[in-house]
């Protein structure tokens, strides 16, 4: 029980943190969207085995991450949390493509576990990136952004509903798990035989609750447009935010950075 | 035309699993009056409610808010003038900062969001929770939670303020904060209770429900201190107008 009230207020703090006031936050939705967006195609276009090309792409959630006072570990718990389906995708790769990749005189690394890892690499990036975008812009902000990239307003508003829909959903399956706890002292779980009916008990009361909310929503004049109030001009600093991602981004892509400081270095001891 | 008068002629209501709860009632509530509408569980109370904002809509009879008729096409008007606050406060509090729940009603209505600013903070001022505005509603507690969805509905400026339970699940130091308040409030106030106390001290008029229809209309004190009319609507008369406990003596 106490797992699935921790995991609400996991979800919250997300939005608590998007209501900081630091450079990053500052930064214009949009900019910081698009910047995301960016990273996450350059992340997936690299290849299998382009393991080394990836370490810069770290640089960004680093900086991002120091800039906008984000609680590291409380990102790492939550990056690893899509970390076993990453694993669960890759795992086979190590075992099915034996074939020698690098070989240095105390190891041989097979491509399998080469691609595994840059597959890892990748989940891990993309997963913190778009955590960060979260955290360091909020929900209705990135609606914003979304509706000024001209993203029909029915998906937008299915986006902020559902994400707001997920809170009332957990605090219902406590509120169960709670009252079934209270009256089963003896057993640890759920019994089989009751899902059914809790499960159904869960549908009817969370449909219920987003039905109060939805009605309180239309009696506040609620007609299907979220409004999310004042609208920030895009200024200089965002445009160069954005910019000067994109071209690092792209320079990365094109350039395999680690390779040429790793060849500059033993250029430089020979 | 004034918005503030609200009249619901032989209004019926049956939901769709057969039970009746609205069996024909009949009322007029003219401008700055405070009228409590008590009567048990299952009496009609808060359907009553739902079909003064158009939450809900009579199968037979009608609602007039002023001289518009509450329907699909009015909502607009209708739910600008009659504001209400939800029995649960967590059913009105979504957004993640209480100034954007506040601001919800007014940016809906597309006002600049100067104005929108202004109402928030008049709204906030009002209920005394201005401090609380980048807080996040589930962070507050019960009595603050209830002080802002009051201040929700206020920031849309309503002539009438329709409350269901207010003081449900208050502790007795924010109830009374909350009488006070309301009783500062020159709107049209509607409000049904089980508090029949509040009820007493807040309302000049109550109307009393049972079986989805008016048991009895009157001035409170009239109607509250009829022992036989409460207890035949499963309701007690409030504990003011009860005779001391200890001396025996009456207040009334």
């Amino acid at each position: 029980m106490s797992n699935i009230t921790q995991s609400l207020y996991n979800i919250r703090l997300l939005d608590e943190l998007g209501e900081k006031k630091t450079v990053i936050h500052q930064i214009h939705p949009l900019a910081k969207v698009l910047t995301t967006g960016v990273y996450l195609v350059v992340t997936v276009s690299f290849g299998r085995y382009e393991l080394s090309g990836l370490i810069p792409l770290l640089f960004y959630p680093i900086i991002v991450i120091a800039l906008a006072e984000i609680p590291v570990i409380t990102m790492a718990k939550r990056v690893l949390l899509v970390s076993p389906l990453i694993i669960g995708i890759g795992v086979f790769n190590p075992i099915l493509n034996q074939d020698p990749m690098i070989v240095l005189p105390w190891i041989i690394i097979s491509s399998g576990w080469v691609s595994f890892l840059s597959l890892l690499v990748k989940g891990v990036l993309t997963a913190l990136a778009a955590l960060l975008l979260i955290s360091t812009t909020g929900i209705t902000k990135i609606a914003l952004a979304l509706r000024m990239m001209r993203v029909p307003k029915v998906f937008i508003l299915q986006f902020l509903l559902t994400y707001r829909y997920i809170s009332v959903l957990v605090e219902e399956v406590g509120r169960i798990i709670r009252a079934y706890s209270l009256r089963s002292p003896r057993e640890k779980g759920i019994r089989f035989s009751n899902w059914g009916s809790l499960t159904g008990q869960l549908l009817i009361r969370t449909l219920d609750r987003a039905q109060r909310v939805y009605y309180s929503m239309r009696c506040r004049g609620f007609k299907g447009e979220y409004n999310v109030g004042r609208e920030v001009g895009i200024q200089f600093r965002d445009i160069l935010y954005l910019g000067g991602w994109s071209v690092y981004f792209l320079i990365i892509r094109y350039f395999n950075i680690s390779e040429l400081i790793g060849s500059l270095m033993i250029g430089v001891g020979k | 035309m004034s918005h503030h008068k609200i009249e619901v002629n032989s209004l019926k209501y049956q939901y769709t699993d057969g039970r009746q709860a609205l069996n024909g009632v009949n009322f007029l509530i003219t401008h700055g009056e405070s009228v409590g509408i008590v009567g048990a569980n299952g009496a009609g109370k808060s359907t009553l409610l739902m079909h003064l904002v158009g939450i809900l809509f009579p199968n037979e009879g009608e609602v007039n808010v002023g001289d518009v008729p509450v329907t699909k096409k009015t909502l607009p008007v209708i739910r600008q003038s009659v504001g209400m606050v939800f029995q649960n406060p967590d059913d009105q509090l979504f957004m993640p900062t209480v100034f954007d729940d506040v601001a919800f009603g007014p940016r809906n209505y597309q006002l600049p969001e100067e104005e929108v600013e202004k109402r928030v903070h008049e709204a906030l001022d009002t209920v005394g929770v201005l401090h609380l505005k980048s807080r996040p509603p589930y962070k507050l507690s019960g009595g603050e939670k209830r002080a802002v969805a009051i201040a929700t509905v206020l920031a849309m400026k309503p002539d009438v303020l329709v409350m269901d339970e207010p003081t449900a699940a208050l502790d007795p130091k924010s109830r009374r904060r909350l009488i006070t308040l309301l009783q500062g409030f020159t709107h049209t106030k509607i409000i049904t209770s089980h508090d029949m106390d509040m009820v007493f001290e807040l309302c000049e008029r109550t109307i009393v429900l049972k079986d989805g229809k008016v048991s009895a209309d009157g001035p409170t004190l009239e109607v509250l201190s009829n022992r036989e009319l409460m207890e035949d609507c499963s309701l007690e008369v409030p504990l003011t107008l009860q005779a001391c406990p200890v001396c025996g003596r009456n207040n009334i």
